[in-house]
């Protein structure tokens, strides 16, 4: 070829030999180490976690299979007896859990629709800074500020409610910080083209916005449940415990799963409280599984209308 | 339905930098008027500007005057949401709601507008993408994701949204750059079945495409980065790529730089 299409020769610079050449040996090992390394971690991450769930289904499974477990209390049964069931402590998290969420999703979508869709300046600055901040409070730290709120400053009693406003510290920023990230998610383009068509800026965000990342906030939103539903230290100083039912969240120490482990580990060397433990901790797992899987099918109806 | 625009002395920022520099210019309505220049010259910026779309960027401003039929558009008692229901705009790239279908993509400006008569929707979806020239390829798949068709389909359905609406203006930002040959034939027959109805305004990169779409082109440059753009020369297509009076559009129409 002799016409020259670039102003300089590239085939100059070529090196000398032939050019398409087996990879080198050194490659090839560093390659296969690599891979090994990467495979061996994965295996090593995941004994932990089958070992886990195998350890709390074979030794929570007789009792929270037994029929009484969904409908029963503790009420009366001591810690030398089998029998009596979980639902005192079931009704207890799922109002705790539930009161949380109905006041912290609303409030954390519209957090993170402020921080993305509107956001600009030293308030959103603070606001970014404080959700970070509140990401970072342990537990103990929620419960013993809504102690010092509502029964020192108050005068109320402990009651559940405060454990679910505990709760609600906890999951706000868990919600805010997947909800924002999934809204930046969202192609300008969309945006864009929604405001082209003379859509005002806040129907564009409720019409297109958050249906196009409501998959991804759904998500947020069961990490956010999922952490809390399994607090220990805002039931342990807000409400305490109680082995009979309250579905009271307002009223009298209330039943929760954490609540049980605690309550039944103490007796934990006597086979029927060990059970009971076990149990508890299987149930907290499929709470958290089956809200997983509703929601799931939920997002998955909203959204069919354009993935059939 | 066409309305005519008039650029007065209209500067276009971002923030403290003059990305386009004192454009005057009449677009005629019922035309096709072609935006053509070197990348980075302000074509798109002041296409942005016409409905109102450049303030939603950071810091985006204007000066100077856009009168739609003599009605300024950046008047204070203008809406700018009323300014693109009026004013409608296709990207570059197609870019229909994933979350839709076919039908409700076509519909979502009706809808999100606040229109609840389903036999009217029905009516405008259709007349619409016989409008856009995808009605006899979609009609029997209108519940269908709009993610499932091709580019040049999308685009067309970008287009059959945008005029759902019923705007007056149809600005549209290279809206073939993203197409093979072929779908950008579609659309080019289909601005010239467009310009019945509308005005429109395009910004191309593709001056054979200025040259077959257009009625009056539009020739930008800039004098160097971080320079604003300006406008060279607006004259009849026919004159710009025949007789142009500015060297520079001369020397950018033949290739000699840009």
């Amino acid at each position: 070829m002799s016409t020259t299409f670039l102003s300089h020769d590239i085939t100059a610079s070529a090196p000398a030999g032939p050019l398409l050449i087996p990879a080198s040996r050194g490659r090839r090992i560093r390659n296969q180490l690599a891979t090994a390394f990467v495979g061996a971690s994965f295996v090593v991450a995941l004994i932990p976690l089958v070992w886990i769930l195998t350890e709390v289904v074979v030794k929570g499974a007789p009792d929270v299979f037994h029929s009484s477990w969904w409908t029963h209390s503790q009420n009366g049964v001591t810690e030398r007896r089998e029998g009596g069931g979980a639902f005192h402590a079931i009704s207890g998290s799922v109002l705790q859990t539930l009161v949380c969420a109905v006041i912290a999703v609303p409030l954390s979508l519209l957090v993170a629709i402020f921080l993305v869709e509107y956001g600009k300046g030293r308030l959103a600055n603070a606001v970014a800074f404080t959700v970070d901040v509140l990401t970072g409070i342990p537990s103990i730290v929620a419960a013993l500020f809504i102690y010092a709120l509502l029964i020192t400053t108050f005068g109320f009693q402990r009651q559940g409610f405060a454990v679910s406003l505990a709760l609600v510290l906890l999951m706000i920023p868990v919600v805010v910080r997947t909800t924002e990230e999934m809204l930046k998610l969202v192609p300008n383009d969309l945006r864009e083209a929604s405001l082209a068509l003379g859509v005002p800026k806040y129907r564009t965000i409720l019409r297109i916005v958050v249906p196009t990342a409501l998959p991804g906030i759904i998500t947020g939103i069961m990490l956010g449940i999922a952490r809390v539903i399994g607090e220990t230290a805002p039931l342990l100083i807000l409400v305490g415990y109680s082995k009979s039912i309250n579905n009271n969240l307002f009223s009298g120490f209330q039943g929760s799963l954490p609540g049980m482990i605690v309550n039944e580990a103490t007796n934990i060397t006597l086979k029927p409280a060990e059970g009971r433990v076990w149990g508890a901790a299987l149930t907290l797992i499929l709470i958290v599984l089956v809200l997983n899987l509703a929601a799931r099918l939920i997002a998955r109806s909203t959204t069919s209308r354009g993935k059939k | 339905m066409a309305k005519r625009i008039d650029l007065s002395s209209l500067s276009v920022f971002y923030g403290k930098f003059r990305a386009v520099d004192d454009v005057n210019m009449n677009i005629e309505p019922r035309s096709v008027t072609a935006f053509i220049g070197p990348s980075g010259c302000g074509k798109s910026t002041l296409l942005r500007s016409l409905n109102r779309m450049h303030e939603l960027a950071g810091r985006g401003r204007i000066e100077g005057k856009v009168l739609l039929d003599g009605t300024d558009l950046y008047a204070s008692n203008v809406d700018p949401v009323s300014v693109r229901r009026t004013i409608g705009m296709v990207f570059q790239r197609p870019n229909p709601f994933p979350t839709m279908s076919i039908f409700d993509n076509v519909a979502s400006g009706l809808r999100l507008n606040g229109m609840r008569d389903r036999k009217k929707i029905t009516e405008v979806v259709e007349k619409s993408l016989q409008g856009s020239g995808l009605w006899k390829e979609v009609q029997d798949r209108l519940n269908k994701p709009a993610s499932g068709l091709s580019g040049g389909q999308q685009q067309r359905l970008c287009i059959a949204r945008a005029i759902a609406v019923q705007p007056q203006v149809l600005l549209m930002d290279e809206p073939c750059s993203a197409l093979d040959p072929i779908s950008t034939l579609a659309i080019e027959e289909l601005i010239h079945e467009l310009k019945q109805q509308f005005t429109i305004v395009i910004v191309t990169h593709n001056m054979q495409q200025a040259a077959r779409v257009s009625d009056t082109t539009a020739f930008f440059n800039i004098a160097g980065t971080g320079k604003p753009g300006k406008l060279i020369e607006m004259d009849a297509t026919s004159r710009i790529f025949s007789t142009p009076s500015e060297k520079a559009t001369e020397d950018y129409i033949s290739g000699r730089f840009g």
